[in-house]
């Protein structure tokens, strides 16, 4: 897919000015935050068990090569093969030499946002192989030309008005004048073209959400059994998962998915959660007749031991956009490329590099919304701070940037200078706020001041007030709780 | 070669400073042990599990009933008759099953095997429900094929009150008794209520890829 990552800044002024674009993203705002704090507040254990599912990753982590050679092992015994995939060309070369072997002219797929990342639909297309997305919001997507916007809403950014409309310009084998009216039956549509789409085709791609290192076993969550008609009816099964959705054990996974689906969409459990181990047995009269798993690394092995390892941790259950105000503002598009949101100014710059993504880590108040929410704690800001200190230390930050921050640390390493300096403002901006108590101009800011007022200090600053020994008088009770 | 290069990886950027002995060893223990972590609290009486079983169910937006064995083919009968659709149904060849086979008559028309995507109505026997999520436990097997769980418009399950269990990790324990330490069936399914999507404007529709109805069949110890 093209990155426009580079000019975030544009696609953001866009989204905001994108009326569809913004009442699409309305219905985010309100149903997952209300639903997931629903869905947390009647788990007592919710908190438990994110610390729980937490070890677990850790531990993998710091055992991440053992356990990918029993997963290996485990998936060999049963029959299945097992393929290494050190970067995204090698795995999407791996599935190609598998549908070419078998002549596979379609392909469904499940949703993963792997074959996303490797970009693998553009590159079947290009080989002759037509792939076929069967979620519905992916196959919307996929009929619009676009990309998900969304981790696990691929099509959030659309109205219904839109997908209405695309049904009647790709749909041209069904009477122009038929009903589409209620969104059931654009739904029963997708249905019945995807039907027949799972009969015919060749090959089936899933992504997983886990993979068991004591039985070999691949793992899918969903909600509509997209997956698992992929995955059930062609004659070959691919899989295709990341090196850090290993689980150690089936009690380990049990842990975690009580926290993915309340996080993700405030269920308590998705509709289908599906082991799959090996590929069709003697006697079965389903299933695929091959099993591969292809287990991609791109990159990953390279942040164990570093400052984002624990990104790693991460279940793409999508709560950090969900209640990112940035994300609520501009959507996933905008973003420029695979993964939006919190997770995605993190993951971002490691993929495409953060002199095309350093605008994401930067486009953040630090709310601390993400990382709150996140049931695998993972310091999200922190990561993103980190990303911000790589720019400047790479001198990607523009010259402006650079001056005010090199003259405020040059300030701040002299106490008595900083003292000095921020008396001297605070009485400024005490003056300029008047009896408004907030201003509109301030100096280097006017980017900041064109669109909000910046509230002003009372005049001194704390060093100051501490240093007199006189306490403000307790005012009301707010001031009592904090003493 | 992608797996050396990998591991290789993987390795270096570990470097725990533990022992590759002392690491092994804990792997292994690990992987024996299978420590369960973390349990949400569940009724404790007998009563209390069925219920919140029966609950739980019905707030997955599956229908349930609760009969006795010998009224299942009645009870089945009834589904059909209540949603409109021919007196036919697919299932497997599942030994539970065969007192629905002999029963049917020529009432009902019993068609074997795996599902061919016409069939409107299908008929599975569950291993197991949970109590926590009023979750089914389906496994595969040449007894109970999976396209029997995903293309039928109507699945209707039977399941048996006593395979009531309170947690998903009492399944595990069950696939380790009847198939073997380290062993799973093919595939195994865990369904909790029919299919959905809310990829329209966030409107949850019932029926998306799988089954639009889910009906489960509780039969009385």
């Amino acid at each position: 897919m093209q990155i426009t990552s580079p000019t975030f800044k544009n696609n953001a002024r866009d989204a905001l000015k994108d009326e569809q674009l913004q009442k699409a993203l309305g219905h985010v705002k309100h149903n997952f935050i209300d639903k997931r704090a629903k869905a947390v507040a009647d788990l007592p254990e919710f908190d438990a068990l994110r610390d729980s599912a937490i070890e677990i990753k850790n531990h993998v982590l710091a055992n991440l090569d053992v356990y990918l050679e029993t997963f290996e092992a485990n998936v060999l015994k049963n029959g299945g093969q097992v393929h290494w995939a050190a970067t995204a060309s090698d795995a999407r070369g791996q599935i190609l030499d598998i549908c070419r072997r078998v002549g596979a002219k379609t392909v469904t797929k499940g949703k993963s946002m792997i074959s996303e990342e490797i970009g693998l639909n553009e590159f079947l297309e290009a080989s002759d192989v037509q792939p076929i997305e069967t979620d519905l919001g992916e196959y919307i997507i996929q009929l619009r030309g676009e990309h998900p916007s969304h981790i696990i809403a691929p099509a959030v950014h659309l109205n219904i008005g839109q997908v209405r409309e695309e049904f009647q310009k790709q749909h041209t084998h069904l009477p122009a004048d038929r009903e589409l009216e209620a969104p059931e039956s654009l739904l029963l549509e997708a249905r019945g073209i995807l039907r027949e789409k799972f009969q015919k085709a060749d090959v089936g791609i899933t992504g997983a959400n886990f993979l068991v290192a004591e039985t070999g076993t691949t793992i899918i969550v969903t909600n509509e059994g997209n997956g698992d008609l992929t995955q059930t009816l062609p004659r070959v099964h691919i899989v295709i998962a990341s090196i850090e959705k290993i689980v150690p054990t089936l009690e380990d996974m049990s842990q975690i998915i009580r926290i993915l689906a309340r996080s993700a969409t405030g269920q308590e459990m998705s509709v289908y959660t599906t082991l799959s181990t090996g590929p069709r047995r003697k006697g079965d009269l389903d299933g695929p007749e091959e099993f591969h798993v292809i287990l991609l690394d791109n990159g990953r092995s390279d942040m164990i031991g570093t400052e984002f390892q624990d990104m790693l941790r991460c279940i793409r259950c999508g709560a950090c956009m969900n209640h990112c105000p940035v994300y609520h503002a501009v959507g996933g598009h905008a973003y420029g490329w695979v993964y939006p949101g919190p997770m995605g100014s993190v993951l971002t710059p490691k993929f495409i590099g953060v002199d095309k993504a350093g605008h994401l880590p930067n486009a953040s108040t630090f709310c601390g919304r993400c990382e709150a929410v996140c049931p695998m704690k993972i310091p999200l800001p922190k990561m993103m701070r980190h990303w911000r200190e790589q720019e400047f230390e790479k001198h990607l930050s523009p010259p402006s940037h650079r001056r005010n921050l090199a003259m405020w640390a040059w300030t701040a390493k002299r106490p008595a200078l900083y003292r000095f300096a921020t008396r001297l403002a605070a009485r400024a901006l005490w003056i300029l706020g008047g009896t408004k108590k907030r201003t509109g101009f301030l100096p280097l800011s006017g980017e900041w001041t064109k669109y909000r007022d910046m509230p002003t200090p009372e005049g001194s600053t704390f060093m100051a007030q501490w240093k007199s020994g006189v306490r403000p008088a307790k005012s009301g009770g707010k001031s009592g709780a904090a003493s | 070669m992608s797996k050396s290069f990998i591991l290789g990886k993987i390795k270096t950027q570990i470097a725990s400073g533990i022992s590759e002995e002392k690491r092994l060893v804990a792997i292994r223990q690990r992987l024996d042990v299978h420590q369960t972590g973390v349990l949400p609290d569940m009724p404790t009486t007998r009563i209390k599990q069925v219920n919140r079983f029966i609950e739980k169910v019905f707030a997955s937006q599956a229908s349930l009933e609760r009969i006795s064995r010998r009224n299942a083919i009645a009870a089945i009968g009834d589904f059909l008759r209540a949603h409109n659709l021919p007196a036919e149904i697919r299932m497997g060849s599942d030994p539970r099953l065969d007192a629905i086979r002999k029963s049917a008559g020529k009432m009902l028309v019993i068609k074997d095997g795996r599902s061919d995507g016409l069939d409107l109505v299908s008929l599975s026997h569950a291993e197991a429900g949970i109590v926590e999520t009023g979750t089914l436990a389906l496994f595969s097997g040449p007894e109970n094929p999976t396209t029997l769980n995903f293309l039928p418009e109507n699945h209707i399950v039977m399941i048996n009150e006593k395979d009531i269990v309170r947690h998903y990790e009492d399944i595990w324990t069950i696939i380790r008794t009847r198939y073997g330490q380290g062993n799973m069936p093919r595939t195994m399914n865990f369904i909790t209520g029919p299919s959905r999507s809310a990829d329209i404007e966030q409107t949850l529709l019932l029926g998306a890829h799988g089954p639009i109805r889910l009906h489960v069949l509780l039969l009385r110890d």
